[in-house]
């Protein structure tokens, strides 16, 4: 069983932070690297990428977002309840270096995934340019954490009701108009992701994004988490999460991201009617 | 009762009922139920028990077949199973799924001029006997010897290396990636044809005489093979299995509704997908179900479509009937349930709806040319064969390669050029001191019983080691 130590909830109760005993993964886990999560007996294996890691008190953090009977049960755990099974840390760590300067882009839940990346290419003496954004202040997360590890901070809301108005995108355009980036890091919804490539692909500035596609085992195994990168079929679980957003084919992600799409529907609405009576 | 039968008055072999196909095709349930006490002696009866007896020859872990068979006849039930248990740790599995027609039964004297002694169904007897009316009595292990052994996955190989070192007196931990020990016992082979139940109640005996069990441990990432021998351990066997799903390569293969056969089992079997929504996996639930491949992982996705509600399941496959890779039993389990074969048949692309789900397949005809390097005749494509099936679930089970995780994690241990690791093949020792491998993830898929056999001889070779040295 795997303690939750903290819990906070952020943007309203609609994201959630556990930080969760797990000295073994604690003492391995690099930034990038995810792990793959089990409420109980009956649930869904769900991989979530870390977001935070102290290795001394042999802790992980993750932070997701509620969007369906798996995360719904997940929030109902209070500190001191317990998942029955986290299994990582899987995928390949985030190849972290000095590079120059490096802009962090990250929406939504995506800034919890891009913190500690954030982080590392901050530490490796890298000159960090971030750029943060979800749809309204209120959903906004990490605005304080992400600006220790950086440089510059651009905060955007899509409605105007915090920082600059307007998409991430927006803000990408001008940094990259201004001033010379050798890499970009890109973490969020998968369209963001996929709307950040174009733009630095126009600049010709090199960029990772982190993959979350429906996996099972996360080592190689199933091959359900399949991705086409460069024309090939690539398993996120083990050749990523991370790749070259200008090789990844987004569409056919976003696609099979909706493969279960009306049983997770019907399952939510049936754990929320549930839970309601209760 | 039966009349006594003297062994010239030839009893038949003996079959064992089983659920009917149009009953059992929708439902999870095991389809064979066993022989009863009364059955299970008739057949035993039937045994010569030959003073060389080429059944033992047949078996991998070469369990005494005529002697726990002469103990069902005795009626000392109890005896027979200690009697398997002295080579094969897991009989209530063995039973179930091993190829006896090319093993014990196939080398069997009694099967040169009628059916063989059907060795399987008495060892399942015996074993199921144990398991619901047993004493519990645990097998003799020797004493402590203070040696720590890990054994990296619990599949079949895994089990019976633990079973062999547990007995002569090791520490033995057992660490599995997923959730739940028992590897393709639990993810891969369904319920209908080896339960659950089983295979935990197999594991939990292992742990009341000493086994530990720690899941969720991806070794190779959450810990190295040498962190292992940090640990303390003196020996480190890895059965990893193979564990990398093979596809077709044709264009399409990444639509939704298109499943390796890994994934289409884990999601029923593993996660219990068939239950759901009582379990959170969910399971696409295809109409018109092809599958491709035709050994026993395509039979058993094939039958689990058909109870997952199926109109029609279609195994595809390239080669003839007599190049089917499958257990005779499993074929004809999947015929009887209206499972339909389209023989010489080869895929050659998928075809989707604007959402990206499987709509469509186009196939191509084949017919058999010369002799290829397996000496099976090649299948060659007819020209002008082209032609479109409508389906809306396609599981592809045409095997699987050498899964790199651990085996890249660790330059020591030494890979052969399809990825497999490198590993003698009498003492199961790699290229890297102190750790043994074997079963899938050194000679490529295989059978539960050969992943067994390589199991026994590495656990041989490690107590020598943990007794006299490398």
């Amino acid at each position: 069983m795997f303690k939750i130590v903290k819990r906070e909830e952020m943007a309203g109760a609609t994201v959630i932070l556990n930080e969760i005993e797990a000295p073994k993964i604690a003492a391995k886990a690099k930034p990038g690297q995810f792990v793959i999560i089990k409420a109980n007996e009956t649930g869904e294996r769900i991989p979530l990428t870390i977001s935070d890691i102290d290795k001394d008190k042999g802790t992980i953090t993750i932070i997701y977002m509620v969007v369906g009977k798996s995360t719904a049960l997940f929030k109902t755990l209070q500190v001191g309840d317990a998942y029955q099974d986290v299994i990582g840390p899987l995928g390949k760590p985030t190849h972290i270096e000095k590079v120059g300067t490096v802009v962090c882009v990250g929406g939504g839940t995506g800034i919890a995934v891009l913190y500690p990346i954030t982080r590392g290419f901050k530490k490796a003496g890298n000159k960090v340019i971030s750029i943060i954004g979800a749809r309204n202040k209120d959903l906004l997360i990490l605005e304080d954490k992400m600006r220790a590890v950086s440089d510059e901070l651009h905060v955007c809301t899509d409605d105007g009701s915090y920082g600059r108005k307007g998409f991430v995108t927006d803000a990408l355009k001008d940094v990259l108009k201004s001033s010379p980036v050798h890499m970009a890091v890109a973490i969020g919804p998968v369209p963001m992701m996929k709307f950040v490539s174009v733009v630095t692909r126009e600049f010709n500035v090199k960029t990772l994004v982190s993959l979350n596609p429906i996996m099972i085992d996360g080592t190689g195994m199933c091959g359900g988490c399949r991705v086409t990168v460069d024309g090939k079929t690539q398993f996120a679980c083990v050749d990523g999460p991370e790749f070259d957003g200008h090789q990844v084919d987004f569409d056919g992600l976003i696609k099979r991201l909706r493969a279960y799409e009306e049983d997770e529907r019907k399952a939510y609405d049936e754990f929320c009617r549930i839970r309601a009576a209760q | 009762m039966a009349e006594q039968t003297s062994k010239k008055e030839k009893t038949p072999r003996q079959s064992m009922p089983e659920q009917k196909p149009e009953i059992r095709r929708r439902n999870f349930d095991e389809v064979p139920l066993g022989y009863d006490a009364e059955t299970a002696i008739r057949e035993a009866s039937r045994c010569l028990q030959c003073k060389k007896p080429s059944c033992v020859s047949g078996c991998p872990v070469e369990v005494d077949i005529p002697g726990f068979i002469q103990l069902i006849v005795e009626k000392n039930f109890k005896g027979a199973i200690r009697k398997i248990w002295e080579k094969n740790s897991l009989p209530a599995v063995c039973g179930r799924v091993c190829p006896q027609e090319i093993q014990c039964e196939g080398e069997c004297i009694v099967g040169k001029k009628d059916a063989p002694v059907a060795i399987g169904n008495l060892e399942r007897f015996v074993a199921d006997q144990e398991r619901l009316h047993g004493s519990g009595e645990l097998p003799k292990t020797q004493s402590p010897t203070g040696k720590k052994v890990a054994v990296v996955g619990s599949g079949p190989s895994g089990l019976t290396v633990a079973g062999d070192l547990l007995l002569k007196g090791h520490d033995v931990t057992i660490l599995e990636a997923f959730h739940k020990p028992g590897g393709v016992l639990v993810y891969g082979i369904p319920e209908f044809r080896l339960p659950k139940e089983i295979v935990a109640s197999e594991i939990a005996f292992m742990e009341k005489f000493g086994l530990k069990v720690e899941c969720n441990t991806v070794v190779g990432s959450t810990v190295s093979l040498d962190e292992l021998f940090e640990q303390g351990y003196d020996a480190v066997f890895v059965g990893v299995g193979a564990g990398l799903p093979s596809f077709l390569n044709v264009p399409g293969e990444n639509l939704i509704g298109i499943y390796s056969a890994n994934e289409y089992l884990t999601r029923a079997n593993l996660m219990k997908g068939y239950l759901y929504p009582q379990y959170d996996t969910p399971i696409i639930k295809g109409k018109n179900v092809v599958v491709f491949g035709a050994g026993n992982v395509a039979m058993d996705s094939a039958r689990t479509a058909m109870r997952l509600g199926a109109d029609r399941v279609r195994i595809v496959y390239r080669r003839s009937k007599a190049e089917m890779p499958a257990r005779a039993a499993e074929i004809h389990h999947a015929e009887e349930e209206g499972i339909e074969f389209y023989l010489l048949t080869a895929p050659v692309r998928f075809i989707g709806d604007e959402k990206g789900r499987l709509i469509q397949m186009e196939g191509l005809k084949m017919e058999l040319g010369e002799p290829d390097a397996s000496g099976r005749r090649r299948p060659v494509p007819i020209k002008g064969s082209e032609f479109i099936l409508d389906c809306d679930l396609a599981v592809v089970a045409v095997g699987a390669g050498a899964n790199p995780l651990l085996t890249k994690s660790d330059p020591d241990i030494h890979l052969n050029k399809w990825g497999y690791i490198v590993a003698d093949p009498d003492t199961g020792k790699t290229t890297k001191k102190g750790v043994w491998a074997g079963g899938d993830i050194v000679t490529g898929s295989a059978t539960v019983i050969l992943a067994m056999g390589a199991g026994r001889k590495s656990a041989n070779s490690i107590h020598n080691y943990l007794t006299w040295g490398w």
